[in-house]
Order: C-alpha cells, then structure tokens, then sequence
C-alpha cells in the first residue's frame, strides 16, 4: 500500500492568507497522550505480550528440536536455560503469557458485553495487573517446589 | 499505516514564555502549542504565566485571559463555555477534553494544551474536521422510515424504548473520543471511529428508525466498524461521560444476532 493511500492526506493542505498553499502540520497525538492509562496501557501491554509470547513459542521449539537431535544439544539448550539470564528470560515469558492470558479473558468478556462501563473497566484492569504478578510467583513456586 | 512519529513539518519547537506581571502570588504557567501558516515555521509551545487570583478557574477562562490581555494572535474554537456546543475540545494534560469543564486546579504541573491528536491543524489549537464530518454524514444520522407517520401525532415511543437511547443522544460531538483512539489516529482514513460509531448505534437503537438493516449493512466492513480493539480510551475521555466502546459492543453483537 503506497504511502500516499491515506484519505485524509487532503485535508492537510491549506492555505495562507495570501492564498498560497501549505502543508498542514499533524497535530501530536502518542507525543502529548497519557498512553499509560489503564485503558491503552493494558491494551499496548496486551499486544507486547502476545509478540513476547510468540517469541517464547520458537524457544521452545528450540527445546524440543534439541531433545529430538540428541543429549548433546539437550544439553546445550538446558545449560542456557538454567543459566541467569535463560532464567530471567522464562520468568519474563511466564509473567507475559499469564498477562495475555488474563487480558484475553477481560476482551473475551467484553465480546460478550461484559464489564463494558468504566469503574468496571478500571476495576478488571487492575485485577489483571494485580492477578498475573499472583500468579507468575505462584507458578514459579510450583515450579521451584517440583525442582527441588 | 501507522507512524508513530511526526512528520517533519510537525515537530514542536520551543517558543516565547510570556511572563507573569509582577505581584502575580498564584503563578500557573499555561504551556500551549501554537501553530501560524503564514510564517510557514513549524508548530511551537508559548508559555503564558497566569495569575491564577485573577482567573476563573476553567482552563477556557485561562485561554480566553490570554487572548484579551497577554496575546490576542492565540486562535482557539469556544462558544457556550458550558460544555454543550463541543467546540472547545482540545487535549489538555495528556487527555482529551473540553477547556470548559477541565479545572485548572486538576491539572497539577504546568497545563500542557495542544489540538485535538493526530489531525490536520489550521491554526494553533484548531484542527480541521472535514473528513469526521463526512464521516458522520455517511452514517446518515437521522431518522429515517417507509412507513407514513401517525395522520394527527408525532411517531411514538414507550418508555423503555426512549430509555434506549439514553447514554447516546447526550452526544455533543466534540470528537475527544475519536481522538483519543490510538486505532482512530492509524486507520481513521477508513475507520468510522468511536464518535460516528456512537451516531450510528443512536439511529439503530431508535424504535422509530426504520432502516436499521441497512444501517448494519453499511457497517458491516473490516475497517468501517471492525477496526475498534476495545482500547476504551473513548469512554476514559468522553467529557460527557459516555461509553462509546459500549455502543460499539451493541453494533456488533447486533451484527451477530441477525446472523443467526
């Protein structure tokens, strides 16, 4: 689609008083916007997740190839992971996918016209936040506990 | 197509600061984006410094001080200055509203103000609105029937189906809605936006419209209505306190409803 498809790039000429012609500035919008409100934070949060997400999906994709091909690349692949930063990385994935999970379950809610008004938009917002730090803690403690 | 950042014509320049007379106790600076085509320079934030003692406490009345006392060259639209024409929408501090109802005192730093996001500006705090008028035409908002009306009376409505449009028919059409939709800014060339979308649920839910499947018919398309993702940023900003997301909700389940 070519840059220039926009409908609305006519309504950004206009004109001096002398008649000639100017470009319209566009006036700032995420330059100026409190984006971190609890409506567009969760939403730019929801959509960061699932991309976070789908990049979790190819590591374990990498898991599984590696103990198909054999013990040497599992091994590879488990050193990684229980390194500190292999850790950090699935904390960070456990905490988006619980995230995505829970915010998908508030847009499902909505689809079916659900916790539409707003103290219950706030409401709902606040409990994904608060639910999936809830849970990542107590996913990583059943993880830690089975470990051991 | 999205674009996340300002063309290069639009960036915002620092301007003049304008100070406080002296004597001025309860100072507030006003920080306020000011855009002149016939200098052909980019757009730029004057400051004005307001003595808050001799203001009303509005943030219009602060706009409406400033240009009869300090700069008269500040363009901005107002008229009833009771929030029901629409026409002092603007972004103040981060969130769209209207300068008549916004409180300075709500505002806890400087008062940032700007246009209305992600459109055209004419002149400082005026944007163009053509294309969310045609939009708003294109939904066709009014009443309309095949049925000859009543021979002596008007059509009428019980009481339950007037409570219908409650919530919908406050509507001043200011637009903080449509423009606080991050959806709205990236595809409103094609996408109605939470406003119009609001309009159009207005004449659907109407008992006495009789077009109601063609309305749907018309918005049945992947961008003209299918393009909200229920950010909710219209009802956070609505200065009317309406739910423009909800009625979107409405539409939609509609659309499901008849297809069964």
């Amino acid at each position: 689609m070519s840059r220039n498809s926009d409908l609305r790039d006519a309504t950004y000429v206009g004109l001096r008083t002398d008649g000639t012609r100017i470009l319209r500035p566009k006036s700032p919008h995420l330059q100026v916007y409190d984006m971190l409100q609890i409506t567009s934070g969760m939403s730019i949060g929801s959509r960061i997740t699932g991309c976070a997400w789908t990049v979790g999906l190819l590591l374990m994709v990498w898991w599984l190839a590696a103990a198909a091909s054999g013990p040497a690349a599992f091994a590879n692949v488990q050193w990684f992971m229980s390194s500190f930063l292999g850790m950090l990385v699935l904390f960070g994935l456990s905490a988006a996918a619980w995230f995505h999970t829970l915010a998908g379950l508030r847009h499902l809610a909505w689809d079916f016209g659900y916790g539409c008004d707003m103290p219950a938009v706030h409401r709902t917002g606040r409990i994904v936040l608060i639910a999936t730090a809830v849970m990542t803690v107590l996913t990583w403690l059943v993880a830690i506990i089975a470990w051991a | 197509m999205a674009t996340f950042t300002l063309p290069k014509n639009s960036t915002i320049g620092t301007g003049r600061t304008y100070k406080a007379e002296a004597g001025a106790r309860n100072v507030k600076a006003f920080k306020i984006y000011r855009f002149d085509p016939d200098t052909g320079e980019n757009p730029r934030y004057d400051t004005y410094e307001i003595d808050l003692d001799k203001c009303g406490p509005m943030v219009l009345d602060a706009l409406i001080k400033i240009k009869n006392e300090v700069d008269t060259t500040l363009t901005f639209r107002r008229s009833c200055r009771e929030g029901i024409c629409g026409s002092c929408a603007m972004n103040i501090d981060g969130m769209n509203t209207l300068a008549c109802l916004k409180p300075i005192e709500d505002v806890k730093k400087d008062v940032r103000i700007t246009p209305l996001p992600h459109m055209p500006v004419v002149k400082d705090l005026v944007p163009d609105l053509t294309h969310i008028y045609a939009q708003l035409r294109s939904i066709q908002p009014w009443m309309k029937t095949e049925t000859a009306p009543p021979p002596d009376e008007e059509r009428r409505q019980s009481k339950e189906e007037r409570a219908k449009l409650d919530g919908l028919w406050e509507c001043i059409l200011c637009f903080c809605c449509s423009t606080a939709c991050p959806s709205y800014w990236w595809n409103g060339d094609r996408y109605l936006g939470p406003a119009v979308l609001l309009q159009a649920y207005r004449w659907i839910a109407d008992s006495r419209d009789e077009a109601t499947g063609e309305r749907l018919d018309d918005l049945e398309d992947p961008f003209r209505l299918y393009r909200c993702h229920t950010i909710m940023n219209c009802a956070a900003t609505c200065p009317k306190g309406l739910n423009p997301a909800k009625a979107i909700g409405e539409i939609r389940q509609l659309m499901i409803e008849r297809q069964s």
